[in-house]
C-alpha cells in the first residue's frame, strides 16, 4: 500500500507540475467564461442601430415594416437603379427592393447591402413580406385575416413526473441537457486520462526504466499507483476547473454589473442564444411569463440533484477505472506510437458506440436498448448517466454499479496480466493471439 | 556461505525454453560473472533472482531462506538496457527509486549527499535527466542501484556507455562495495573485465549452464599445456614428446614458437632442451584467456 502511495505521489506530482497541466487549467475556464459572458458584453454595450431603405414598387408594404430599436426603415420612391447607385452614400446599410412581380414571384425579392446582412435581418424581412403577400392573397380571396387568426390555436403543454411526493413540475428539456452534459463529460474525461494513462506506461517501457522499477515494486503496484495518480489527477482538474469558472465568471460579471443593474444582467443572460429564441423582426419580444432562465432553474431545481452528482462521480470513477486498465495494457503492449491505433480501436468501439447510442437512449430513456446498455460495465457509464436525470429505479442503479464495479475488477485482472508480460517485452508488435496468451503466463 | 543458491531452474516460454535445470551457488562477498552468448538465458536468470519474473521449476535461496519479497530492498540490480524518466529532475528521481527500495526520505537524502559529494556531481540535483549526457545518466543509474545499500548487487553489462575514465571509475566502485561485504553478479561481454574483476564464474549457454566455478580454477581446467618461446637458431631436434605447433618469424630477426607438451611432462626438461638447441630470450606458458575459454566453452556444446 505504500509502495502504491509512493508511485501514485510521483504519477500524480509530475503530471500537476507540468507546465501543460497549469496551461490547461487556467485557460479552459477563461475560455468557458469567456463564452458565457461576451455576449452579454456585447449586449450591454447597445445596439447598433441599421437604417434600411425601402424601395417598394408595388406600394402594398408600406406598413409592413416596423421600426424596432435595431432596425429603422425608410421607404423611398427613387428608382432602384438610382438608388443603388447612390447607396454608398445614402448611409443606409441595406437596401431593400420589392420589384412589382413580387406577389407573383415571391422570389424575386432582393436584398442588397455592403456588408452581408445577417441571417437574422434578412429573415426577418422576408417573414415580414411573406406575411404582407399571405395577407393580400386571403383578401383577393376574401378571406379576412382576423377569421383565419381565430382558427389557429396554439397548444403547449408543461409536463409533470407523478411521483410519490405528489405531481411535481418536471422538464423534460432539463433532464435532456444535464443528461447529456453528464455523459459527455465522462465520454471526454475516460479519453483524455485513459490516454494519459496510456502514454505514462508507454513512456516507461521505452525509456527501459520500466525494469529497474519492477526488480523493486510489483507490475501490479506500478499499474494501480499510475491509473490512481491519473485519476487524482483528473479529479484535481476537474475541481479546478469548476473553481475557477465560477470565480472567473463571478469576477467578471460583477465587473460587468459596475454600469448595469443586477435585474437587467439575468434579463440579459435569458436573452442568450441557445437560452431562447433569437427575436425577429416583426415579432419583438413583448409578452413572456417567466423569463427562459427561470424556467431553466425551475426545471433543474425539480431533478435529483445530489442523486445526479452522486452517480456522475461514481460513474465517471468507475469508467475511467474500466477504461484506463485497457489503456494500460495497451500502453505496455506496443513500443512505438505507429503500433498504438490498432489495439487503442478495439478499446474505444464501447466508448463511442455508448456516446452515439446516448442520443437515441435520450428519447427513450426507459427502452430495452437503454437498460441493456446501462447495465453493461462499458458502456454504462455513459448511458445510465444519460438516463438518471429522467428518473431510473434504485435497484437497476445499484445493479448498474455493481456490475461496473465487477467489470473494473474483471478488466484489472486481464490488464494486468498483459501488463506484467508486455513491459517486458520489446521488439515485434505482438499479435491478438500474442496478448491472449500473455494472459495465461504463469507470473 | 552462499547468499544466493538457485536450484534447478527452469523457465519456459511459449516456444523456447530460456533456462533449463540452471543450478548455481553464489558466494557471499565475491564478484560473480555470469556469462555467455547473446539469448543465452542471462537475463532471463536475472529477472527470476529479481522476483520480475519467476521460474516454471525450481527453487531460488536468498541467504538460505526461499527468495521472498522480503529480498527485494537487499538487491540493486542495473539492468543492461536502462533508462530514467526523462523528464524528472535527477534528485527528485534518485529519492524516488531509493524510497520504492524502502528507504526512508530523510535516509535516502543522507546517502545520495555522500555520493554526490563522491562523484562531484552537486550541480546536476536540479537538472533534468534529458539535459544529462549519456554518461552522466549511466552515473545517477549506477548511485540508484547501489545506494539502498544492498547485499547482492546485480550489473549487467555496467560499463556500456562510459567512457574509459568513468569506466575506471565505475570498476573502482565495484572493488570498493565488495571489500565492503556486497556480493556483485556481474553480466558481460567484456572478456577483458571479467578477467580483471571476476572470482568466480557461471557460463550459460543455450539455456543451460555449462561452466561453473573460481576462476582460478576455470582457468586450470583449460589450461593447453602449451608454451610459448622466442628464440634464435632452428628448432628442430627436440624430444619428440614436444609438438612444436607452429613457429614464426618476429621482426628483429628472432622466432617466436608454440609448443605443447605431454600433460605429466616436467616444464623444466622442456627449458632445458631448448636450451640445448636453441638461443632462448623469452619463454612463458599460454595461460588461457577468458575469451578463449568462452570460445572454447560456447563452441564445445554440441549442436542439436
Amino acid at each position: 500500500m505504500k509502495i502504491i502511495f509512493l508511485i501514485l505521489k510521483r504519477e500524480y506530482l509530475v503530471r500537476v507540475k507540468k507546465k501543460s497541466f497549469l496551461i490547461m487549467t487556467l485557460v479552459t475556464p477563461l475560455l468557458v467564461s469567456c463564452i458565457w459572458l461576451i455576449p452579454i458584453f456585447f449586449a450591454m454595450r447597445g445596439i447598433d442601430q441599421k437604417k434600411i431603405e425601402v424601395i417598394d414598387e408595388t406600394g402594398k408594404f408600406e406598413n409592413t415594416f416596423k421600426n424596432t430599436k435595431e432596425l429603422v426603415f425608410q421607404t423611398v420612391k427613387t428608382p432602384v437603379e438610382q438608388a443603388k447607385k447612390d447607396f454608398g452614400k445614402s448611409g443606409y446599410d441595406a437596401l431593400v427592393h420589392i420589384p412589382v412581380s413580387i406577389l407573383e414571384n415571391p422570389k424575386s425579392l432582393k436584398i442588397y447591402a455592403e456588408k452581408n446582412v445577417s441571417l437574422d435581418v434578412k429573415s426577418g424581412i422576408e417573414k415580414a413580406i411573406e406575411q404582407e403577400i399571405e395577407n393580400i392573397r386571403l383578401l383577393d380571396a376574401g378571406i379576412d385575416r382576423k377569421v383565419l387568426e381565430s382558427t389557429k390555436v396554439d397548444v403547449s403543454s408543461d409536463t409533470y413526473s407523478l411521483s410519490d411526493e405528489g405531481e411535481k413540475d418536471s422538464s423534460s428539456g432539463a433532464a435532456t441537457g444535464i443528461g447529456y452534459l453528464c455523459a459527455f463529460i465522462i465520454y471526454i474525461a475516460i479519453f483524455i486520462y485513459g490516454v494519459q494513462v496510456m502514454r505514462g506506461v508507454m513512456e516507461e517501457k521505452t525509456n527501459r526504466i520500466v525494469e529497474v522499477i519492477i526488480s523493486s515494486v510489483k507490475p501490479f503496484q506500478l499499474m494501480a499507483g499510475k491509473i490512481t495518480g491519473v485519476a487524482l489527477v483528473g479529479l484535481t482538474q476537474f475541481l479546478l476547473w469548476i473553481l475557477l469558472t465560477f470565480g472567473i465568471s463571478s469576477v467578471m460579471s460583477s465587473f460587468l454589473g459596475e454600469s448595469v443593474g443586477p435585474q437587467k444582467r439575468v434579463e440579459m443572460m435569458a436573452q442568450q442564444p441557445g437560452v431562447s429564441q433569437a427575436p425577429t423582426v416583426e415579432k419583438p419580444k413583448t409578452e413572456q411569463k417567466s423569463s427562459p432562465m427561470t424556467t431553466v432553474l425551475k426545471a433543474v431545481s425539480t431533478l435529483n440533484i445530489p442523486l445526479i452528482i452522486g452517480c456522475f462521480l461514481l460513474y465517471f470513477i468507475g469508467g475511467y477505472l474500466i477504461y484506463s486498465a485497457l489503456f494500460a495494457a495497451v500502453g505496455s503492449a506496443v513500443d512505438s506510437d505507429t503500433d498504438v491505433q490498432q489495439f487503442m480501436f478495439p478499446i474505444t468501439i464501447p466508448l463511442v458506440l455508448s456516446f452515439i447510442m446516448a442520443q437515441f437512449v435520450i428519447r427513450e430513456p426507459d427502452g430495452a436498448v437503454a437498460f441493456w446498455m446501462s447495465m453493461i460495465p462499458f458502456t454504462s457509464p455513459i448511458i445510465m448517466m444519460v438516463r438518471i436525470p429522467f428518473g431510473v429505479p434504485a435497484w437497476e442503479i445499484v445493479l448498474s454499479l455493481t456490475l461496473l464495479m465487477g467489470g473494473f475488477v474483471g478488466t484489472a485482472w486481464l490488464a494486468a496480466r498483459i501488463y506484467r508480460v508486455g513491459i517486458l517485452m520489446y521488439g515485434k508488435k505482438p499479435s491478438y493471439k500474442e496478448l491472449v496468451k500473455w494472459v495465461f503466463y504463469k507470473a | 556461505m552462499n547468499i544466493l543458491e538457485t536450484r534447478h531452474i527452469v523457465k519456459q516460454y511459449a516456444q523456447h525454453r530460456a533456462l533449463d535445470d540452471v543450478s548455481i551457488d553464489i558466494p557471499r562477498g565475491q564478484i560473480f560473472g555470469l556469462l555467455g552468448p547473446n539469448g543465452a538465458g542471462k537475463t532471463s536468470l536475472i529477472r527470476i533472482i529479481n522476483q520480475i519474473t519467476g521460474p516454471d521449476e525450481g527453487e531460488v535461496f536468498f541467504d538460505g531462506k526461499p527468495l521472498g519479497p522480503e529480498h527485494i530492498s537487499r538487491i540493486g540490480y542495473l539492468p543492461e538496457e536502462r533508462g530514467l524518466y526523462k523528464k524528472m529532475k535527477v534528485g527528485e528521481q534518485l529519492l524516488y527509486l531509493a524510497q520504492l527500495k524502502g528507504l526512508s526520505e530523510r535516509q535516502a537524502m543522507e546517502k545520495l549527499k555522500a555520493w554526490f559529494i563522491k562523484f562531484d556531481i552537486k550541480t546536476w540535483w536540479t537538472k533534468n535527466v534529458e539535459d544529462l549526457s549519456k554518461g552522466m545518466q549511466q552515473k545517477i543509474q549506477f548511485v540508484a542501484t547501489v545506494l539502498h545499500e544492498p547485499d547482492l548487487i546485480i550489473l549487467d553489462e555496467p560499463f556500456s556507455g562510459f567512457d574509459p575514465i568513468n569506466a575506471n571509475l565505475i570498476k573502482d566502485e565495484i572493488l570498493e562495495l565488495r571489500e565492503k561485504g556486497s556480493t556483485i553478479i556481474f553480466s558481460t561481454h567484456r572478456m577483458e573485465s571479467v578477467e580483471e574483476l571476476c572470482d568466480h564464474i557461471a557460463l550459460i549457454n543455450r539455456s543451460k549452464k555449462v561452466l561453473d566455478g573460481p576462476k582460478k580454477a576455470i582457468k586450470e581446467q583449460f589450461k593447453t599445456h602449451t608454451y610459448h618461446v622466442e628464440y634464435q637458431g632452428v628448432l628442430n631436434d627436440l624430444n619428440p614428446a614436444y609438438t612444436v605447433l607452429d613457429k614464426k618469424p618476429l621482426e628483429d630477426g628472432f622466432l617466436r614458437a608454440n609448443i605443447r607438451i605431454p600433460r605429466d611432462a616436467a616444464v623444466n626438461e622442456l627449458v632445458r632442451d631448448l636450451i640445448d638447441h636453441v638461443n632462448v630470450r623469452a619463454f612463458g606458458e599460454n595461460i588461457p584467456t577468458m575469451n578463449d575459454i568462452f570460445i572454447k566453452a560456447v563452441g564445445e556444446v554440441p549442436t542439436t
